[in-house]
């Protein structure tokens, strides 16, 4: 191949111009969630809104650094890039700045960098190469051990930083391994089970319910891959679990609400199970006893959590779930967090009116939580354009992903969107009290240069590829 | 490359879908549904609430009180946080109009949407109990605590000084003041505004929209308390200090009173003084200029900062300087034929008793003998040069404190002055300059000038019979060893056998016989030294000068007596001396007739200072 390819001329346009448009939102949410009288200019470098002006000037000169790069380069290097990562991880351990009790950032002068942002990018790439090999069958055991080692050997070292939310990253990789061929179990289990360990110390039980009934969905549409019947029996479910609550409601109102529900759930199984035997459908029974299982597991964890566990155990997952930087009791953070986002209604209270963002109520609110100052001035519809954004960005990346010639780069894009997704997840759902407090940056939006460079440098890998898709024989 | 699992792409997809529609369908109950968020949000509104610490009390040497802390209440505004409120019913509450609120809300606005401005300074505590119960109706508004300096006796003005709120320049240059902060300008205030100032805290807490304060934000842990500043005791004595500014009153000058043994300040009056509350306040801006544009300068303290001739009471100095330099001895006599000449120079003395020896000329106040003697000193051929002697001479006479500044505990101390021979050099050229040209030093006149605490230390100096304590005014500071090197001597450069020939003449002056200048000031059993003198002043009449201490063995005050225009030393300046004297050694006054002339005295209104001066002439022997 020496057909020289105008790289500039086939750029996907469209993904650069969302990027840019989120840079923007970023800079702007970071000058009205730091707004401060005394710097009212935005270009102010003393300040962040200032400084992440910078960042970006230097993100869209990393960009066009990457597009201008070969791409054989990413291609052919990728095993060496891995390995200098995990000797930066390792080094990091040893001479790292230490912040809040870990140590995660190398100082160089005023800039700091995360080697684990960079992780996720150099896993993504050795990821991608090794899935891409020829005749690579992936459930063997050899490749599964393989592949394994890949994802968790960064995972392990970040753990030891610690960086408890930068290590969940990289779970969003069996994604990958999904689309690429990896039984549907496999990643079915690990959402449910990993969320449920999570979500059963954190939420209520009626969001627990209604968690439970999304999975169901999501599991029988797997598995059946018929949404009708899956919706027959969700509906009928819910609806038995209605029934048996509203009865609880007449006849006996003061019931512990656990009782009601696992009385409602176990009903509404058993009504299901039985018509599933009825219509021969044992997947349908087969995800009863799923949903019983996990109700059974849900509710274990609480009461090994409760029960079973010593105090500095507790205080242990307490950490991990980040409820320890959390000085008025468990709820405070989110509490703020949700009143900010909460008032700012349909429409927001315009942009620089916040007043929870402005008065220091929402913690971290220039970083990891960005999104208050949005939801608050923007409201409702400001909050769910920005989603939409991200939901557009990551489907249109599908679209790249999939429309590759090359293995290798379609392997990396699901990459990159698997962790884009797991960040936009994470980061919106602990700003909105579904998730748990994990301290990672919304994408492209949170103050940071280090972790808006890394997802620039991979984002424009994958430009880099799709522009150049042609290259690649059929 | 063969891809069977192509069609995952849309099982991803709904995943991806799937939790963002969860999220849009939560946000919806969170942002449209749910009112909680909104009404959380509205009572979480911050106030920041500065806590003024209070400043030190300053109490006299007796433990009285001379200035305390009166609360006063700041209305303030945060214009971010402010609502629709009824704007006439304020007004009326704080009797202000509208055009004065539209002007305030507009100015906070402008200085800053989240902070808070002060409103409205200082409402009475009666506004302040109507407005408290209303203040839910008003959100964005809130009372903010501060206290006002307040004096009970209304004395010792330019003692004590006051506090103003800092300026743009002082906010720039020192640490730790803001916006709307106090600090101490003159006085006691100024000098030892560190200790006095306390330090100031915050109080940060959450406020519903019914403006009422929920609690303290996150329980406190942004909260700073406060720390009361320092308590200070002066070595004033009030019931002095008060005595000697109703002396003064209708009368320009100053009164220093100095304990010998210590050097403590016991009353520094300045007259004209001024109530120190009127500079308290919203009142202060506007009394402290009339105070400024009145033309007898109240706010000038003239203790430290006026610059007089010594008069005769410096022949003591003289005195002493000429013995110790051998120049004469106590036993040296000189005729005395009712004045000094020389060639066309004359300077008059009056008829006495003659010849004279030391105590004798200072008990008469010879003008003949000093100008003998200091001619002699200047001019005696061990030094040289009339140069060299006058340079003896004159660090003598700095060796008492005179002519630099004594570095006492007051800002704005004034050095006096007295000429260095190149002073001369340049007026007269070099060694061009004898003797005889400044002879008027010899009595206290010319070119040498001092303020009354110069006065003050140069008799304590003398009291001591050779050295003197650095004056000063504070006592005490709590929590604070307050060792500012004022318990070390300084000499003078005069032995110390050569002071009792001088106090005897100070004694003989106010207890002689006969020909005593201050024979006024005499009373019975407390031994006062002391020394009359008049400062000749080239703008108007003569300045009545006195210096003294008492009693004569183990003096226990000297004192320094400058009345501006009042004429004779003996007129003015020797009654009060000697009245103050008597009220602090005796703690009462027996000369009701001497206390009602000198309080009747006027030298501010012209007509009656004039009778009242005709009156003093007759009255006593002329210096
Ligand atoms: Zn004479």
């Amino acid at each position: 191949m020496s057909r020289k390819i105008n790289i500039w001329a086939n750029l996907d346009w469209m993904t650069v111009l969302v990027y840019l448009v989120m840079l923007f939102i970023g800079w702007i949410s970071i000058y009205s969630a730091v707004y401060d009288e005394e710097h009212q200019s935005i270009f102010d470098t003393t300040q962040r809104y200032g400084k992440q002006l910078i960042w970006i000037i230097a993100a869209i000169v990393i960009a066009a650094a990457v597009l201008l790069t070969d791409n054989k380069l990413f291609l052919f290097f990728s095993y060496f890039f891995y390995a200098i990562t995990i000797l930066l991880l390792i080094a990091v351990l040893f001479f790292g700045t230490e912040v809040n009790a870990s140590k995660s950032w190398f100082q160089f002068g005023g800039i700091q960098i995360q080697p684990a942002e960079f992780a996720k990018l150099a896993t993504a790439l050795a990821l991608a190469q090794f899935l891409s090999t020829t005749k690579l069958k992936i459930h063997d055991s050899r490749a599964l051990l393989t592949m394994g080692s890949i994802i968790f050997l960064p995972v392990l070292l970040i753990l030891l930083q610690p960086d408890v939310g930068s290590s969940l990253v990289f779970f969003a990789f069996i994604l990958v391994l999904y689309r690429e061929g990896l039984t549907g179990w496999v990643l079915f289990f690990f959402i449910l089970f990993g969320f449920l360990s999570v979500l059963a110390l954190l939420l209520n039980e009626v969001n627990m319910v209604a968690l439970l009934v999304i999975s169901a969905l999501s599991a029988y549409m797997i598995i059946g891959r018929n949404m009708k019947t899956a919706a027959k029996a969700v509906l009928i479910f819910a609806l038995i679990c209605l029934a048996v609550m509203g009865i609880f409601q007449l006849a006996a109102p003061g019931t512990m609400l656990v009782v009601k529900l696992i009385t409602a759930s176990v009903a509404g199984s058993l009504v299901l199970m039985g018509l599933a035997f009825r219509n021969k459908r044992n997947k349908a029974s087969l995800l009863l006893g799923l949903l019983i299982a996990a109700l059974l597991y849900t509710y274990s964890v609480d009461y090994v959590f409760d029960n079973v566990l010593m105090p500095h155990q507790r205080s242990r997952i307490n950490i991990v779930l980040g409820f320890d930087d959390d000085p008025l009791g468990q709820s405070y953070n989110i509490n703020q967090s949700k009143i900010a986002i909460g008032s700012g209604g349909l429409t927001g209270k315009g942009f620089l009116q916040g007043t929870q963002t402005k008065f220091n109520f929402v913690p971290e609110q220039s970083t990891d939580f960005i999104f208050c100052t949005i939801g608050e001035e923007f409201g409702f519809a400001g909050s769910t354009m920005l989603i939409g954004l991200f939901v557009f960005l990551l489907l249109r990346l599908i679209y790249l992903a999939e429309r590759q010639r090359s293995q290798f780069a379609r392997i990396y894009g699901y990459s990159i969107i698997s962790i884009l997704f797991t960040h936009f997840v994470i980061n919106i759902g602990m700003t909105i009290g579904i998730v748990p407090v994990i301290g990672i940056p919304l994408p492209f939006i949170s103050y940071g240069g280090s972790s808006m460079w890394a997802f620039t440098v991979m984002l424009f890998i994958l430009l880099r590829f799709d522009a150049v898709r042609m290259e690649f024989l059929r | 490359m063969k891809d069977h699992y192509s069609d995952r792409k849309y099982i991803i997809g709904a995943m991806i879908v799937l939790p963002v529609l969860f999220f849009i369908v939560r946000l919806f109950i969170l942002q449209v549904i749910d009112p909680s968020y909104k009404l959380s949000a509205s009572s979480n509104v911050l106030r920041n609430v500065t806590q003024y610490a209070a400043r030190g009390l300053i109490y006299d040497r007796n433990g009285e009180l001379l200035v305390y802390n009166q609360p006063v209440y700041d209305l303030m505004v945060v214009p971010g946080q402010l609502a629709e409120f009824d704007t006439v019913e304020l007004c009326q509450i704080l009797e202000i109009d509208r055009e004065y609120l539209d002007q305030e809300i507009s100015k906070a606005r402008a200085y800053s949407m989240f902070r808070s401005s002060v409103f409205l300074k200082q409402i009475s505590s009666r506004t302040y109990a109507v407005l408290q119960e209303k203040l839910y109706k008003f959100p964005g508004f809130y009372v903010q605590l501060r206290t006002l300096r307040s004096y009970p006796n209304d004395i010792a003005a330019h003692i004590l000084g006051y506090v103003g709120e800092v300026d743009g320049r002082i906010i720039d240059e020192k640490q730790g003041y803001a916006m709307g902060d106090y600090i101490g300008i003159t006085g006691i205030e100024a000098t030892y505004e560190e200790e006095l100032k306390g330090e100031k805290g915050k109080n940060v807490f959450l406020v519903d929209v019914h403006n009422r304060i929920m609690g303290s934000y996150q329980e406190g842990r942004y909260n700073i308390p406060a720390v009361v500043g320092n308590d200070i005791t002066l070595s004033i004595d009030a019931v002095i200090q008060k005595y000697g500014e109703k002396l003064m009153q209708n009368k320009i000058g100053s009164i220093v009173a100095v304990e010998p043994s210590t050097g403590e300040i016991l009353a520094l009056v300045s007259a004209p003084a001024y109530n120190p509350e009127l500079l308290v306040g919203r009142v202060r801006t506007l009394n402290f200029r009339q105070l400024a544009a009145d033309t007898l300068k109240p706010l000038f303290n003239r203790a430290l900062m006026a610059h007089y001739p010594a008069g005769s009471a410096f022949k003591v100095v003289n005195g002493l300087i000429a013995m110790q330099e051998g120049i004469v001895n106590e036993h040296t006599r000189h005729t005395c034929p009712g004045h000094y000449t020389v060639g066309r120079l004359t300077v008059r003395c009056r008829y006495h008793t003659t010849p004279v020896a030391m105590p004798e000329a200072i008990q008469v106040s010879c003008n003949t003998y000093f100008c003998h003697i200091f001619r002699d000193l200047l001019d005696h051929p061990k030094y040289g040069s009339v140069t060299n002697g006058y340079n003896v001479w004159a660090d003598h006479v700095r060796s008492f404190g005179l002519g630099e500044r004594l570095e006492a505990d007051f800002p704005n101390e004034l050095r006096g002055f007295v000429p260095p021979s190149t002073y001369y050099d340049r007026f007269y050229g070099e060694n061009r300059w004898r003797s005889l040209q400044l002879v008027s030093m010899a009595i206290g006149q010319g070119e040498l000038s001092v303020t009354p605490i110069q006065m003050a230390n140069m008799t304590a100096a003398i009291a001591n019979r050779g050295y003197y304590y650095t004056p000063h005014i504070v006592r005490n500071i709590e929590n604070s060893d307050n060792d500012r090197a004022f318990r070390e001597e300084n000499f003078t450069s005069i032995d110390s056998v050569w002071f009792e020939p001088v106090i005897d003449g100070m004694h003989r002056a106010v207890n002689g016989p006969d020909g005593g200048t201050a024979r006024i000031a005499q009373v019975q059993g407390l031994d006062i030294c002391g020394k009359t003198g008049t400062a000749e002043n080239p703008h108007g009449d003569d300045h009545s000068v006195f210096i003294a201490f008492a009693p004569k063995d183990n003096p226990q005050i000297a004192i320094s007596v400058y009345v501006e225009n009042a004429g004779f030393g003996s007129a003015m300046a020797a009654p009060i001396a000697s009245l103050i004297i008597e009220k602090y050694l005796t703690g009462e006054v027996t000369r009701k007739w001497l206390e009602d002339r000198i309080l009747s005295a006027d030298f501010i209104n012209r007509e009656v200072a004039s009778t009242s001066r005709q009156e003093n002439l007759s009255d006593e022997q002329e210096d």
